[in-house]
């Protein structure tokens, strides 16, 4: 009858930015304690203590818990994969950054060839899962590229994801029939600046972007990821928002895994600078709070992160990493720092990534899925 | 006990214990606990190790004498994907046998049975021998014996929760009146719940996360290797009879005394 399927708009139109801010800063050690004897219950509420100001105190205690939480459900096991940039076209402009259509730098699409390159490379390494990274072309050209993309790596890995601009229901239902697992899509704010960071490009349509984890899941897409750019504006409101989101998501969209990285802005000089820059103990109580509040819960850490955090936050309940990444178009054939999206912190190779990792007890895993499942093939 | 053979398909068991082989902290670590365990059947999951890889570490390390792979299905959503992976470990593992799992849910991991018992069908006449993990319905595994099953893996709780028996209710029915070889899969979190479940007539349990996620898994493979005989020992010495109520002195029924 052409009624509109639910989506988190419902959710998000009943939430207040503001109040949602004082509620979080309200919290005290009550409401920590609470939120702590009842790990993986999943509530809010509990969720706002745990990343509120009042629980930095119980940050050892937190450790303790997630850890736990996190071998019991992962074991001691963490998968590893590596971005594949295969362009830094961009229609946006977002003001934050490297690909902004408004930065000079020379724009990289990469064809076939130069796609099999840099396969070749990630395969020497040892990489299974790959993540497709593009700015936004939402043109149709850039539509088509995409599932051409997917064509030229899917052979090679046994899993493909994507993190590019939002797309429609019916795009993606196509792309995971030619075999992508995983979609990636950041809200970046949910907050009220977030038109002043997206002035223009298809970007600038905040509820289009807020509902494409509804169209992933309705197109049966198997893992979903969320996040919200941590600094950009106040990194504990946009988290509690990611989270309603993701309780939204759960219920709604049972058949999907989700998935949380943790991308984080810091100042950088004569750069872009964050309104509310997180530290490294708040990004470790984010990361903690998640896993209390969601056993389940894919949690990923990026290379943007140095080796000393990387080293000490991943047992503690990250179940994702990335090694070996170049943010630059043909970056690992070919390296041209200037042409990168960010900086990498982390420049260990997967290699050394999994003995450091050994050394924590720890067991890196290339491969958990078969590229064969989901494809409708029939025997 | 020398005698006590467990039989799965027309194949002997003499341990009771299955090993899972996710969630080590690396090949060693679950080849050193396969050993330690005695057991003579590990599950891998077809999406961890490479088929067309036949040097894959993974299945390197499962691979010990005297112990036999069960493949299994995990990350498949439905039948059909299911009927897939089987036949894509059967070439790659060269056994007819699979664990079938089909957990639509990413989450909890709970089986979807109306597709289990599908892919039950289907894989039976592909020849399979077929061992579907199931949760504890003691009329679904009425339906799997029909549908050719070798042996049903109904959960004790939640997969990885530890929690042990939580379902014992339902595998007290299950134990008590299947025809098939009943395994207690997922949720036995310590030796004393493959004791429990060894005692209350289970005839293998499977176990993972518990040892995988050990301090020491090793020791604690052969924690759980005796449990499970103890349990089975228990079982066969027959428990003598739980009462609640203390045997009365002055029993209700005295009046009846004398009378005819």
């Amino acid at each position: 009858m052409g009624t509109k399927p639910a989506s988190f708009t419902e959710v998000f139109r009943k939430t207040d930015w503001a109040q949602t801010k004082a509620m979080i800063e309200a919290c005290g050690p009550r409401e920590v304690e609470r939120a702590l004897s009842r790990a993986g219950a999943g509530r809010p509420e509990d969720f706002a203590a745990l990343i509120s100001p009042a629980a930095a105190p119980y940050l050892e205690q937190m450790a303790q818990l997630s850890q736990s939480l996190t071998r019991k459900r992962f074991g001691k096991c963490v998968q590893l994969y590596a971005p594949l940039y295969l362009s830094n076209e961009c229609l946006n402009s977002c003001t934050y950054c490297g690909f902004s259509r408004e930065v000079q730098i020379p724009r990289v699409r990469l064809n076939e060839e130069a796609v099999l390159k840099e396969v070749a490379v990630l395969k020497e390494m040892g990489i299974e899962h790959i993540l497709l990274v593009t700015g936004d072309f939402s043109d149709k050209v850039g539509v088509e590229y995409l599932s051409q993309a997917i064509d030229w790596v899917r052979p090679h890995f046994a899993q493909v994801s994507m993190e590019v601009q939002p797309l429609a229901e019916e795009v993606y239902r196509e792309l995971a029939e030619r075999g992508l697992h995983g979609v990636m899509v950041y809200q970046e704010t949910y907050g009220p600046r977030y038109a002043e960071f997206h002035p223009r490009g298809s970007k600038k349509d905040f509820f289009w972007r807020l509902e494409t984890p509804d169209r992933l899941g309705r197109a049966g897409i198997h893992k979903i990821g969320l996040g919200a750019l941590l600094g950009l504006d106040d990194w504990r409101a946009d988290s509690y928002f990611v989270a309603l989101h993701l309780i939204y998501l759960e219920r709604q969209y049972w058949q999907s895994k989700f998935s949380l990285s943790f991308p984080r802005l810091r100042p950088a000089q004569g750069g872009f600078q964050p309104a509310m820059p997180m530290s490294d103990k708040e990004l470790v109580q984010l990361v903690l709070a998640y896993r209390i509040f969601n056993e389940n819960l894919e949690l990923s850490l990026s290379t943007r992160e140095s080796s000393a955090l990387r080293n000490g936050l991943i047992p503690l309940g990250i179940t994702s990493i990335s090694a070996g990444s170049r943010t630059e178009p043909g970056g690992y054939a070919n390296p041209k720092a200037e042409l990168e999206q960010f900086e990498i912190d982390d420049d260990r190779s997967p290699e050394q990534m999994r003995r450091a990792m050994a050394q924590m007890g720890l067991e890196t895993v290339n491969r958990d899925w078969d590229p064969r499942f989901g494809l409708n093939l029939n025997p | 006990m020398s005698q006590d053979f467990l039989n799965i398909a027309g194949r002997e068991f003499t341990s009771r214990l299955f090993l899972g082989t996710g969630k080590f902290s690396g090949n060693q670590a679950m080849a050193s606990a396969i050993a330690a365990s005695g057991s003579q059947l590990v599950t891998l999951a077809l999406k961890r190790f490479d088929p067309e890889n036949p040097g894959d570490q993974m299945v390197a390390h499962v691979r010990q004498e005297g112990v036999h792979l069960l493949p299994n299905t995990s990350g498949v959503r439905d039948a059909a994907e299911a009927v897939l992976a089987a036949q894509l470990a059967r070439e790659a593992l060269e056994t007819n046998w699979v664990k079938l799992e089909i957990h639509p849910d990413p989450r909890y991991l709970l089986p979807d049975h109306k597709e289990t018992l599908l892919a039950t069908e289907q894989l039976a006449k592909l020849g399979f021998v077929v061992l579907p993990y199931i949760n504890a319905d003691p009329v679904f595994c009425k339906q799997l014996e029909s549908a050719g099953a070798a042996a049903v893996m109904p959960l004790a709780a939640p997969i990885g929760s530890n929690r042990g028996l939580a379902t014992l209710a339902m595998l007290e029915i299950i134990i008590k009146e299947s025809k098939l070889p009943v395994v207690i899969d997922a949720g036995l979190g310590a030796p004393s719940h493959a004791a429990a479940a060894m005692e209350l007539g289970a005839d293998a349990v499977l176990v993972n996360t518990a040892i995988a996620v050990a301090e020491d898994p090793i020791l604690m493979a052969q924690a759980f290797k005796l449990a499970v005989e103890a349990g089975r020992m228990g079982y066969l010495a027959k428990l003598g009879a739980v009462s609640e109520l203390a045997q009365a002195s002055s029993p209700l029924t005295a009046f009846l005394q004398g009378t005819p």
